[in-house]
């Protein structure tokens, strides 16, 4: 109902078309860029530029109300780009996405639709999923984000929300992003306090090298944080296993549970894929948290080292209330610290 | 945790009668909590004397006791019942002040009940302005910035401070008087020093005005093991100023970012937590229009009207879940019962928008003023449900039954000043003078200016008013008709803009293949299979969520929008109506209503229910859609009845009486004409045709006549006129109440008895429930009577004419199914004056009363069966008092008379008339007089008609005050009393200045129909004891019963 641009330019739809399930999207506009944090990064945004590659809605505002307002829903796709489509009964389409799960798509407006020209175009249609999506998403070179005289965390980019970035350098630490396949000694390099793995588009096991990486990382005793892709990643280099769910996580009010203290959060949710439980029978990680609808696995923790991961966005866009992850994972980087 | 082991009986509290500001809601949330405690196998006590409730049905709760909710009665039920734990959350604010009665007074710890969810200490500090802002303050909760000040300097001092524009409240007066709001230095002088006099202790606060921001509401559920979730936000469209009971509220909210929702999300955690709510809470922020800055304006820690309205717009059983919570359960322990899978621990997701209006029914009262803002003044309101705001909004003013669309506002002249001032300071009309504004080609920036309305809404209303023009130009193609539909217009709205009528344009736009389709509300958003039936209608789609089984289906049309008249009791014969035609087997149910208030709609409670419009349209497209076998019409009251005989034209079958009969007992030629056959009196009546032949036949059958439009429920408009002039007068305001239904006058019986028969027939059988009788004479609308069961004054003779007139019509009209029949008895003679061939406001009364379930006799003949020919006899002495909310209605004259002013009632139950009486008037807020009563005892008829009932009072021992001319005649008839000046004297001892200082118990008020000086002091009279809370009687049986209820001391039992 909320967070058509957050959505847009999260780089973990690098590739896709996007349904909107609320009918009414634009009505608060596009924000502009220029509200910012301290650091120059966008409030309204997750990335610099919107990552769909089709978007698809009921019903278009067209004459949006909010003081942030810079541009129309309509002018900003137009300026980046991006092709829209609106009058379509997306509940419909909801439905059939669910049952039969995410497909390839093709938007197409015409008065009289021509199926067989449509079905002659399907089997030309390139299946993102077969692409390194995070290639390129990723950035390809460090960024440094200097908040003064504070311990170091290295970003590993697949794909990072400007969210993880407004809620690292919130709580005052170093942030140094570095693209997805940095080797472990050039991130080692930086003497990080602690080390974050990012979200991202598409199949965690397409991610080798950076599953490789974060398995050195867990002979050291080095903080790290995964999340969403991140997570998967982590799963991966510890040694367990990752498969497609049948209905793919998307939305904002996914209850996920803390099976220690049994407290449930209600979560932004934005993934396909998940850990198989049982894969981690024997390694050094436990499941820490289930969705409570559907009990697969929305989180994992190290048997004994502050090292841990969410399947979900506790950065938003949506419920806040998982932020305190982020503080979790800087205490811990401070206990390794003193 | 899960479900507490300890508790194994439960006590919860009703909202009693429906007033304005607690309605049906707390009907439909006590009904909830009932069946979520019950599956736990909790036994549950209620009390609550709204007799027509449906949580207070025999099969619904364990024990009910139709009691007034105060502490005296409570605790004798708790003494009996022995309850481990008590629920406070789900009668409104009636049964908070109940509860905290009760733990202050000790009552709760001396029998060891436990109150359950949320509470004493999150009761006392949302109730409490000063506890609730320290509490809010300690937990870093953003709140207006507040100084209290005792001169002009401090108050200068203070907006300094708080910083320009201050809205400056006055310190204890009633109905902010006082208050203003000051832009600077100057206005804040002038204003201060008027609000520092007119306040008692001198003092006023210096607030941050916050008028004019956006209002969000968020609804919030917190369980023991402290998860929380929110259950959906709304967005006022009336911004900060405007009551959320006045305002349209839509939801979810539109115009947020997702920064500002999710802030204003982990802010009602915030405060919820702060407050140790277990259960849900509605919690009202002011949003800053131009910037990220939020207030919390109030929390109400219990279920509220805005919870309903949160439930029937997401799916969500709010009510339902809360109980769990209050039995110990958590959130995630609970599973979301729409998709029978997932939790309820988690947050809806919608994929439609609602729109909820309040409907106001000021018409009703003299005086009052149509002005709307703090104070909540509607009666009732409606929800719709659409895919666009602009489809949705069109909904929902049709739903408003109040004979307009949207866009008719040819009643509103282009006169730019006065709309502009409308805009501004807005009326329950607001709305309407929006669209004038757009149509004469205001820009949306100014009235958004003057509103303070979201520019994003008045696009939305400008998209429909631009539309409706290029359809009165165009010629109706496929896609400019599917265009008009998906806008909200109706096939009969585009009618009248073509020039075609409504049939017309149904029948083209289904030749085109434009048809509504179904879709669910599933609280996911189809994320997840669901398997409700919870549906609506929008021609945004392209697909109907659910097949249409071929089984046998019926539809009950229910009862609309509650206004003055048509209440709560509609919604228990249909939904009473509706469990017996499942209980005799019908394949399916299906519900067609769209107040959210009810449990009605409260999808698990039916088969299948459609939150749609009652219009002959949305009917016809759900029953084709449906293929369904029948329609029940005669349950719901008058807005089903409507489209009663236009259903049978459209080919659909009603069941019940035949359309013929209904027409035969509505056309009032045709009814007269039938009971001079049967040789049954009726008053002397004649058709209205204009003002000269009026006068002749009123002249000629002689004065008091009654005058009124045929086809109304509540007596809109109806009234007694006393002489010529009267009429005259009459005539000139009520001549365009309905063209197509013109004005009758009939001969008004002055000094008689009005009686009433609820009864149920199978076309030769009648089985008649109770003959009633109103306490009041003649006069009293039904809806304001205090009524009786069995008759108060009726002898056996009279009573069986009454059983033949009410057989004799039965059969004459072939009626099937539930009817009422009011007559008056007067020396002996019985006339009928009103025939409804439909079920009555009575009904649940009756039903409660007698132990016998007209609707489920009703559903018998509807399936075919018969009832028997007799009569049920009453056990108990029943009687049922009218609830007044003129408190809520400023300048409002607390007045009763042939047109209907009471919003609900209650009724009791007692061992003889008097207990039965006194405990229904308590019921009703009534206090009982201890020792003070002010007289005024209207003309001298009334005043010798009183006397031996004052004498009585005199003897019981009160202390009487009374105005000069009742005092001088009772001082002439031996009774001494202390006289107090007319209000407009202003000489002391003052009557007003003694009703507002609390020396006055009783006030005793009968009004006087000459002088308008003497007019005027009584309505100033009557308004100072309906503003000061004082008990007031204005009609002179009612003091003569209660002075007889009074007179020997009498124990009021449970």
């Amino acid at each position: 109902m909320v967070g058509y641009p957050e959505s847009l330019t999260d780089p973990s739809y690098y590739g896709q078309i996007l349904v909107q399930t609320y009918p009414l999207i634009g009505n608060y506009a596009v924000s502009s860029h220029k509200i910012t944090n301290n650091f120059g990064i966008p409030l309204h945004f997750e990335s610099d530029r919107i990552q769909v590659t089709g978007y698809c809605i009921s019903e278009l505002q067209k004459n949006p109300s909010h003081w942030a307002q810079e541009e129309t829903l309509d002018e900003w796709l137009k300026k980046e780009k991006v092709p829209g489509i609106y009058g379509i009964d997306t509940r419909e389409l909801t439905k059939k996405l669910r049952i039969k799960g995410v497909m390839l798509g093709i938007l197409n407006i015409a008065e009289e639709i021509d199926m067989q020209e449509i079905e002659s175009k399907t089997n030309s249609i390139e299946d993102p999923n077969t692409r390194n999506l995070v290639k390129t998403v990723s950035v390809d070179k460090v960024v440094e984000y200097n908040s003064g005289n504070s311990p170091k965390v290295v970003l590993i980019d697949c794909g990072v929300k400007f969210g993880i970035l407004r809620e690292l350098l919130a709580r005052n630490v170093d942030v140094i992003r570095v693209p997805y396949d940095f080797s472990a000694e050039k991130i080692l390099s930086y003497n990080p306090a602690g080390i974050v793995v990012s979200n991202g588009p598409g199949d965690p096991k397409m991610c080798v090298k950076t599953i490789e990486t974060v398995r050195g990382f867990l002979e050291t005793d080095i903080p790290l944080m995964g999340i969403c892709l991140g997570n998967q990643i982590l799963g991966l280099a510890a040694g367990g296993d990752t498969y497609k769910l049948k209905f793919g996580h998307r939305a904002q009010n996914h209850p996920c549970m803390d099976l220690q203290t049994k407290n449930v959060y209600i979560t932004t949710q934005n993934h396909g894929y998940t850990i198989k439980p049982e894969s981690l029978e024997n390694t050094n990680f436990v499941v820490s948290h289930i969705n409570v609808n559907d009990k697969t696995v929305e989180g994992i923790r190290h048997k004994s080292k502050p090292v841990f991961g969410v399947q979900w966005h506790p950065e938003g866009p949506g419920p806040l209330e998982s932020g305190f992850l982020f503080d979790n994972f800087i205490r811990g980087i401070k206990n390794v610290v003193q | 945790m899960s479900c507490n082991e300890t508790i194994k009986k439960v006590l919860l509290l009703g909202s009693g009668a429906i007033k304005i500001g607690e309605a049906g809601e707390f009907d439909y949330a006590g009904a909830q909590a009932i069946k979520a405690l019950r599956e736990e196998g909790i036994k549950v006590i209620l009390v609550n004397p709204n007799i027509a409730t449906i949580q207070s049905d025999k099969k619904f709760v364990d024990e009910v006791y139709f009691v007034p909710l105060t502490s005296e009665f409570l605790e004798k039920v708790i003494e009996k019942e022995r309850p481990d734990g008590i629920l406070l959350s789900f009668g409104g604010q009636t049964a908070l002040n109940a509860g905290m009665e009760l733990y202050e007074k000790g009552i709760l710890e001396k029998y060891n009940v436990e109150v359950l969810g949320t509470g004493i200490f999150a009761i006392e500090t949302c109730d409490n302005r000063d506890e609730f802002r320290k509490l809010m303050v300690k937990n870093d909760i953003p709140i207006p910035k507040s100084k209290k000040a005792n001169s002009i300097d401090e108050a200068l001092e203070a907006a300094k401070e708080i910083g320009y524009p201050v809205m400056i409240r006055v310190a204890y007066t009633l109905g902010g008087q006082g208050s203003g709001v000051a832009y600077n230095f100057k206005e804040l002088t002038e204003i201060a020093a008027r609000g520092l006099a007119y306040s008692r202790i001198n003092q006023i606060l210096i607030e941050e005005y916050v008028g004019k921001w956006k209002e969000i509401e968020y609804e919030v559920m917190r369980d023991s093991a402290d998860n929380c979730t929110i259950v959906c936000n709304m967005e006022n469209w009336d911004p900060m100023g405007v009551h959320t009971g006045e305002s349209i509220v839509v939801a979810p909210s539109q115009t947020l970012t997702n920064r500002e929702y999710h802030e204003l999300r982990m802010l009602s955690f915030k405060v919820i937590r702060a407050l140790g709510i277990v259960g849900e809470s509605n919690i009202q922020f002011a949003v800053h229009p131009d910037k990220e800055e939020y207030r919390v304006i109030e929390v109400n820690s219990r279920l509220s009207r805005s919870s309903a309205l949160a439930s029937k717009a997401t799916g969500y059983p709010i009510a339902y879940i809360a109980a769990k919570l209050a039995a110990g359960y958590t959130l995630p322990e609970l599973v979301n019962k729409v998709t029978g899978v997932t939790t309820a621990c988690f947050e809806p997701a919608l994929d439609y928008i609602t729109i909820k209006i309040p409907r106001w029914d000021f018409q009703k009262f003299k005086n009052v003023s149509r002005r709307i803002g703090t104070q909540m003044k509607s009666v009732g309101e409606v929800m719709a449900i659409g895919r666009t705001f602009e489809e949705t909004i069109q909904k929902a003013v049709r739903m408003l039954d109040i004979g307009k669309e949207l866009t008719d506002v040819d009643d509103i002249r282009p006169d730019l000043e006065k709309i502009r001032y409308e805009l501004e300071f807005p009326t329950d009309k607001r709305i309407f003078y929006v669209v004038k504004a757009l149509q004469v080609g205001m820009a949306i920036d100014e009235i958004h200016m003057l509103s303070g309305i979201d520019e994003w809404f008045l696009y939305k209303i400008k998209n429909i008013v631009g539309f409706e023009n290029k359809l009165r130009n165009s010629e109706l193609l496929p896609n400019l008709l599917k265009e008009a539909k998906q806008l909200g217009f109706s096939d009969k709205k585009i009618g009248k803009l073509v020039g075609k009528s409504e049939d017309e344009i149904r029948r083209l736009r289904k030749s085109f293949g434009i048809i509504p389709v179904a879709k669910q509300i599933d609280t996911l958003a189809a994320e997840w299979p669901a398997v409700t039936n919870y549906l609506y209608l929008t021609y945004h789609g392209n697909a109907d969520d659910i097949d249409f089984q071929r089984k046998n289906k019926i539809i009950v049309l229910g009862s609309g929008c509650y206004r003055i008249g048509s209440s709560v009791e509609f919604d228990w014969c249909c939904v009473n109506m509706a469990w017996a035609l499942k209980d005799k087997g019908v394949g399916e149910v299906i519900m067609i209503n769209y107040n959210p208030e009810t449990v009605s709609t409260d999808y698990d409670i039916l088969d299948k229910l459609y939150f749609e419009e009652l219009t002959l349209e949305r009917v016809l497209d759900i029953a084709e859609k449906e293929n369904v076998d029948g329609v029940v019409v005669s349950v719901g009251g008058q807005i089903p009845n409507n489209v009663a005989l236009k259903l049978v034209d459209n080919g659909i079958k009603i069941l019940g009486t035949s359309a013929e009969n209904i027409d035969r007992s509505e056309d009032r030629a045709k009814f007269s004409a039938i009971l001079d056959e049967l040789k049954i009196p009726q008053p002397i009546w004649s058709r209205l045709e204009n003002l000269e032949n009026a006068k002749r036949f009123a002249q000629e059958i002689g004065y008091p006549v009654l005058i009124r439009p045929s086809y109304v429920l509540s007596g809109s408009a109806m009234q007694v006129v006393n002489d010529e002039h009267e009429l005259e007068n009459y005539l000139k305001v009520a001549a365009d109440v309905s063209r197509e239904h013109p004005v009758v006058i009939s001969k008004f019986f002055i000094e008689s008895r009005e009686v009433e028969v609820d009864a149920v027939s199978d076309g030769e059988n009648v089985f008649i429930g109770a003959i009633l009788e109103h306490a009041e004479e003649a006069g009293v609308h039904s809806g304001d009577a205090t009524i009786s069961i069995p008759t108060i004054t009726i002898s056996e003779d009279v009573k069986t004419k009454i059983r033949d007139y009410t057989r004799k019509i039965a059969k004459e009209l072939r009626i099937k199914g539930p009817f009422n029949i009011q007559y008056l008895v007067k020396n002996g003679n019985v006339y009928v004056i009103e025939c409804n061939l439909r079920a009555s406001r009575s009904m649940p009364f009756v039903s409660k009363t007698v132990g016998v379930n007209l609707m489920g006799l009703a559903a018998n003949v509807f399936l075919g069966s018969k009832v028997d020919d007799s009569e049920a006899v009453p056990t108990r002495w029943a009687v049922k008092s009218p609830q007044f909310s003129f408190m809520r209605l400023e300048g409002a004259d607390p007045v009763t008379s042939v047109d209907m002013a009471s919003t609900g009632e209650v009724a009791c139950f007692g061992k003889d008339f008097n207990e039965a009486f006194l405990k229904s008037l308590i019921a009703s807020g009534f206090k009982l007089p201890k020792k003070t009563i002010l007289l005024s005892t209207g003309p001298m008829k009334t005043k010798m008609y009183l006397l031996e009932s004052v004498m009585k009072l005199v003897e019981i021992g009160f202390e009487l005050y009374a105005t000069e001319g009742t005092a001088k005649f009772l001082e002439s008839n031996g009774i001494k009393t202390t006289i107090l000046h007319w209000p407009l004297d202003g000489k002391e001892p003052n009557a007003s200045t003694f009703i507002s200082g609390g020396k006055i118990d009783l006030v005793i008020n009968i009004p006087k129909s000459y002088e308008e000086e003497e007019i005027t002091n009584d309505h100033l009279i009557r308004r100072k004891a309906v503003e000061f809370g004082v008990p007031i009687i204005t009609n002179a049986e009612l003091v003569k019963i209660l002075a007889g209820a009074l007179e020997k001391p009498i124990s009021l039992g449970i």
